[in-house]
């Protein structure tokens, strides 16, 4: 049979069976998820409940809830969780209020040029590398940086905000902002002009308006940006490192110092367990909200 | 909406606030780069480009730099490959678990990435797989094939399924119409999914950090020399580099999709 007339059986008999098709198509991509991805996820929550032989450094391959428990128990893992949590929450609330007016003014406000231009401009910090962006802000603050430059140009007092939770603060809010502002920027996008003339029409003033008719219909791109925001701050373990102070660690610095230089891998999964819980009770909520569709 | 004059005006300013708030810090690390001093101070005395050809030169800086391109290029292909046949499988076939697998895609970007640097190192430890580029590519095209898959999935649901079928009514074989009909409406969303995917692994972090072992990317070299304190002038110059680097494949990212799938996961959006 000729090569010509093979494929055109093949092809022929992948028409008439759209299953097949669909099998083929799906399935090398979905074995890479289940096979590397699931597959590690899993192997990682195991290990969280196994020990390491303090002398020579091996897993121990013992169920046990001891790592759960340190955990649990000792005080600093509390505060550093809760550390990480309420950076995330200020970060979150922060990146909203500045996002909302910025993308409204963005979509519905501006000319279609300077929007363009905006827009343009925003693709900058958004995919700017990271550890420039961190680097930057080391230059900002630090004593002999601009910040303090600027400040003893003005004769104004410094401020003093190197290597504290405040620098932090301010650098994850302008680490994330981006991440806030597209889903949001979406959002309101996807509002019809047609819908806040008709709410104008019957009377709404423009607060009326933008509570009752845009805020209702931009929630799921709010609760979107939040997903990446929280969950950006719970896996950083950079910018505590560079940017904040003596006590600033985070989730993410504990399970890198037990996992890269404690040599604990079991602990670090727990660690990560629990960021994982966390995230998996703050999907559920952004769930409820129905952000997934603006995801 | 009709605003005031004085909501319009307010609206403006903090706009404003919020574009220098955004910018100011990229032009920082530019203007630092040329600083010829070795103490980084502000205001700068000296200018220079001195820092570049030390950076260029530095032989750590230019291995760092060539696995950093090797790996984006091998997670690259990889997410092109399976971000698009799931796309094609979640736009064509209605299935049982179908909202399983959209979320199963963007899980990678929606955990922390240290949980899946994790989860990887904790795979690899278990079964034996000592460090290469090849661990470090299956981290990247893990969170990269989401990427993809937004594209080209967007660009799916604009285009019509008639154009197809009068292709296959035409007597076209269905790997002709994919070739000559289905491929060219999607390629330039494929290139676009591509080049941020590219983008998106030549500059993480996060999940490289547990994926690496003792080999350096470029973004690891950066993160080690800021953590020491050591060659700071070199950082600047290194650092202005990769933002460039990255913004190129960016810009015609966004030219070739327009705007499209925007508001679908922030960074492949616009």
């Amino acid at each position: 049979m000729s090569d010509r007339g093979l494929r055109q059986r093949v092809g022929a008999a992948l028409w008439r069976r759209p299953w097949l098709r669909g099998v083929l198509t799906l399935s090398p991509p979905l074995l890479w998820f289940l096979v590397i991805y699931l597959a590690s996820l899993v192997v990682m929550l195991v290990t969280a409940f196994f020990t390491v032989n303090s002398l020579t450094g091996n897993v121990v391959y013992q169920w046990t809830w001891s790592n759960f428990s340190q955990i649990l128990t000792q005080s600093v893992y509390g505060s550093i969780i809760l550390r990480t949590l309420l950076m995330a929450i200020a970060v979150t609330i922060t990146d909203i209020l500045l996002a909302l007016p910025f993308a409204f003014f963005l979509a519905k406000v501006v000319s279609r040029r300077w929007r363009q231009l905006l827009l343009g401009l925003l693709l900058m910090p958004l995919w700017a590398s990271y550890l420039a962006k961190v680097y930057a802000w080391i230059n900002i603050l630090s004593n002999k940086g601009v910040l303090p430059g600027i400040e003893s140009k003005l004769g104004i007092p410094p401020t003093h905000i190197a290597y504290t939770n405040i620098a932090m603060w301010i650098v994850f809010s302008y680490l994330w902002l981006p991440f806030m502002i597209v889903p949001i920027y979406g959002a309101f996008e996807r509002v019809p002009d047609s819908l806040l003339e008709a709410s104008s029409d019957l009377g709404a003033g423009s607060w009326i308006t933008f509570r009752w008719v845009l805020l209702p219909m931009v929630l799921p791109g709010i609760v979107a940006g939040s997903i990446f925001t929280f969950s950006l701050t719970l896996g950083d373990f950079i910018t505590p490192l560079l940017i904040g102070g003596s006590n600033s660690d985070f989730i993410g610095n504990a399970i890198y110092d037990s996992a890269l230089n404690g040599g604990n891998l079991p602990f670090a999964a727990a660690l990560a367990f629990v960021s994982i819980a966390i995230m998996a009770i703050y999907l559920l909520l952004a769930r409820f909200a129905g952000a997934f569709e603006a995801l | 909406m009709k605003l005031s004059r004085f909501t319009r005006a307010g609206l403006a300013t903090f706009a404003a606030c919020v574009v220098f708030f955004l910018i100011a810090p990229l032009l920082v690390i530019l203007l630092f780069a040329f600083d010829a001093s070795n103490v980084q101070t502000f205001p700068i005395h000296h200018w220079t480009t001195y820092w570049f050809s030390v950076a260029w030169h530095d032989p750590a800086v230019r291995s760092a730099l060539w696995l950093s391109v090797k790996a984006g290029v091998l997670a690259t292909a990889i997410a092109l490959i399976l971000g698009t046949m799931v796309a094609f499988g979640i736009h064509r076939y209605r299935f049982f678990g179908r909202d399983t697998v959209s979320l199963l895609l963007v899980l990678p970007i929606a955990l922390p990435g240290i949980v899946t640097g994790l989860a990887l190192q904790s795979a690899f430890n278990l079964v034996g797989i000592p460090f290469s580029i090849y661990t470090i590519v299956i981290g990247h095209a893990t969170f990269c094939i989401v990427v993809v898959f937004n594209n080209v999935v967007a660009r799916l649901r604009r285009t019509s399924t008639s154009l197809m079928e009068a292709s296959a009514d035409l007597g076209a074989s269905p790997l002709q119409t994919f070739r000559l009909v289905t491929l060219p409406t999607i390629s330039t969303a494929v290139i676009a999914g591509g080049l941020l995917a590219f983008a998106l692994s030549f500059d993480e972090v996060i999940v490289t950090t547990f994926t690496a072992g003792a080999q350096n990317t470029l973004p690891l070299w950066i993160f080690g020399a800021i953590r020491l304190g050591q060659q700071l002038p070199e950082v600047n110059a290194v650092v202005v580099g990769v933002v460039l680097l990255t913004l190129i494949p960016i810009a015609f990212a966004a030219r070739m999709s327009s705007g499209e799938g925007t508001g679908r996961s922030t960074r492949s959006s616009i």
